[in-house]
């Protein structure tokens, strides 16, 4: 009888041996056969979420004074346009919303109500600027009209393969949504007129991370990319803190002030 | 045979195979990681040190002692010879302005990641990240300025944790770390940027856990490893004397209210200012 648990333990071994292959062969039929986006998601992102104003607080919070374009890698023509930010110009031509286009949205302190709209569309509702952003999984066209929030494709990170560190690492488990967004409207990066043009491409990468608490953060890593107002691609990554319920939910209309 | 050993032998073989089962169906897989190895660039297009005023703790929750410690710091403290060198915490790894080179070492017969080093700073040491599962030391171990860090993988993103570290400084300006603060990072690479995301807990200076991030870019020019050597010399203080202020007495504490408008309780980083609600009470102030 005992000479059957050396084949009980070789078969454990096998088994170690050949998982990184049965979690990449489940990886690509997962990919293969998922019917939607959302029943493929490795990460959930639905639920409330609250930015954290950890970080560049006066930029964020307040509206900075003219002029003061701190870190920001702008062309000589995005500064002009800065420069002559007027704030009074905006409303007076109903752009209020300038400062909540996708480029900048994730920086703006808000809360976020992330959902699934189909099968294949996932929707973030921001209570600032009450701005409604949907990523699309589906391959369908681009439509030619601009808005604040443009149209953004998304992927799930996991579903693609990436390079190997080493023969034994062969598959990603990454967990990242990865969301790029073209066809924006003219926008502020910041507050006080820092503009992105509507040639700007935001590439986004959406991270779920657990806290000490129980609770869990969202991390937004954003990439701006502007060949007319940006010298470099904007770099930027911003966190929220999940929150239970929307009992703190408060829509506000837009504001350039 | 008895049944006892029939017993025996049917738990034995139930454990088995329950056993194989978890290790070929989970989708956790050891083997998971990206590469992390290079030099990265920082982009530094946030303000992540907010050392540009003496006192500026907006966006980290501070308590009250924290507070108080804070504002009795003077920044000539860095004058005198014994602190010259002392050089920033391991959380300035995620604040500072330089970019970051990462390696790793491997056993030579396994091949397996033993630890991935960060490499060091003028005033920040190497970061060493231990990866072949080692406990954390005893609490009564020596703290140093880098501390002790072991890090596991969380799909591709390296999930690091760092105790003992001395006590140091939040910001370079004056909040307080204490010895029992801890450190989280989780290093995630996405295409060639790499953003590292810090969880600070401090359960002596923090009303909450402090939460940020910064980013790099894989850069083909190499980031050093290392600083310049540290060398003290005499700038002039009055030996055997400590810069501070007096409760009620730092000459700076308006100055950011003055300058950029910022209130006083974001200026001095009460934990309600760093919620969007916050902004109702800044246009209420307007």
């Amino acid at each position: 009888m005992s000479a059957r648990y050396p084949a009980l333990l070789a078969l454990i071994a096998v088994s170690w041996l050949v998982r990184p292959l049965i979690t990449q062969a489940q990886n690509q039929s997962g990919t293969a056969a998922a019917a939607s986006a959302k029943a493929s998601a490795p990460v959930d992102l639905t639920g409330y979420w609250v930015a954290l104003v950890t970080e560049e607080w006066r930029f964020r919070m307040m509206t900075p004074p003219k002029g003061d374009y701190s870190r920001v890698p702008m062309t000589p023509e995005a500064r002009k346009i800065a420069d002559a930010w007027d704030p009074a110009a905006d409303e007076a031509a109903g752009n209020q919303c300038k400062p909540y286009g996708a480029a900048a949205i994730m920086r703006v302190p808000t809360r976020l109500h992330v959902t699934w709209t189909g099968d294949n569309t996932l929707r973030i509702d921001t209570d600032a600027g009450t701005q409604t952003r949907l990523f699309h999984f589906d391959p369908s066209p681009v439509p030619n009209e601009r808005t604040w929030q443009g149209y953004s494709r998304a992927q799930w990170e996991g579903t693609a393969l990436v390079p190997a560190a080493r023969p034994a690492a062969p598959t990603s488990t990454a967990k990242s949504l990865k969301v790029v967004t073209t066809n924006m409207r003219n926008g502020y990066l910041r507050r006080n007129g820092v503009p992105y043009s509507e040639a700007a491409v935001l590439t986004e990468y959406f991270d779920v991370a657990p806290l000490p608490d129980g609770g869990q953060v969202l991390l937004v890593t954003a990439v701006v990319e502007d060949p007319r107002y940006l010298r470099q691609p904007f770099l930027v990554s911003s966190q929220f803190k999940k929150e239970s319920d929307g009992s703190k939910w408060d829509p506000t209309p837009c504001s350039v002030r | 045979m008895g049944s006892n050993t029939m017993l025996r032998e049917v738990v034995t073989r139930t454990i088995l195979i329950l056993s194989v089962l978890v290790c070929a169906l989970s989708t956790h897989s050891t083997f998971a990681q990206t590469e992390l190895a290079g030099s990265w660039a920082a982009t530094n297009h946030e303000d992540l040190a907010g050392d540009g005023i003496p006192v500026d703790y907006t966006g980290i929750p501070l308590n009250e002692e924290a507070r108080t410690r804070a504002l009795s710091y003077s920044e000539s403290q860095l004058a005198m010879v014994e602190r010259q060198c002392q050089g920033w915490p391991a959380f300035y790894l995620a604040q500072g302005p330089f970019g970051l080179s990462i390696w790793n070492d491997t056993d030579p017969i396994k091949g397996t990641v033993i630890s991935w080093t960060v490499g060091a700073w003028e005033d920040r040491a190497p970061l060493t990240i231990w990866m072949d599962g080692r406990p954390h030391p005893s609490a009564y171990a020596e703290h140093t300025r880098a501390g002790f860090t072991t890090g596991t993988w969380d799909g591709n993103t390296l999930v690091t944790y760092t105790t003992h570290m001395k006590a140091g400084f939040l910001r370079k300006t004056g909040p307080p770390s204490s010895d029992e603060a801890t450190m989280t990072l989780r290093f995630s690479r996405h295409d060639n940027v790499l953003t590292v995301l810090a969880i600070i807990e401090d359960p002596v200076y923090l009303a909450e856990p402090w939460i940020f991030s910064k980013n790099f870019q894989l850069s083909a020019t190499p980031v050093a490893p290392v600083g310049p050597p540290c060398v003290t010399t005499y700038e002039g203080g009055t030996p055997g004397t400590v810069p501070h202020y007096l409760p009620e007495k730092n000459p700076f504490v308006e100055e950011m209210t003055k300058k950029y408008q910022v209130p006083r309780d974001a200026v001095l980083g009460f934990p309600e200012t760093l919620y969007p609600e916050y902004r109702k009470k800044l246009k209420a102030l307007r």
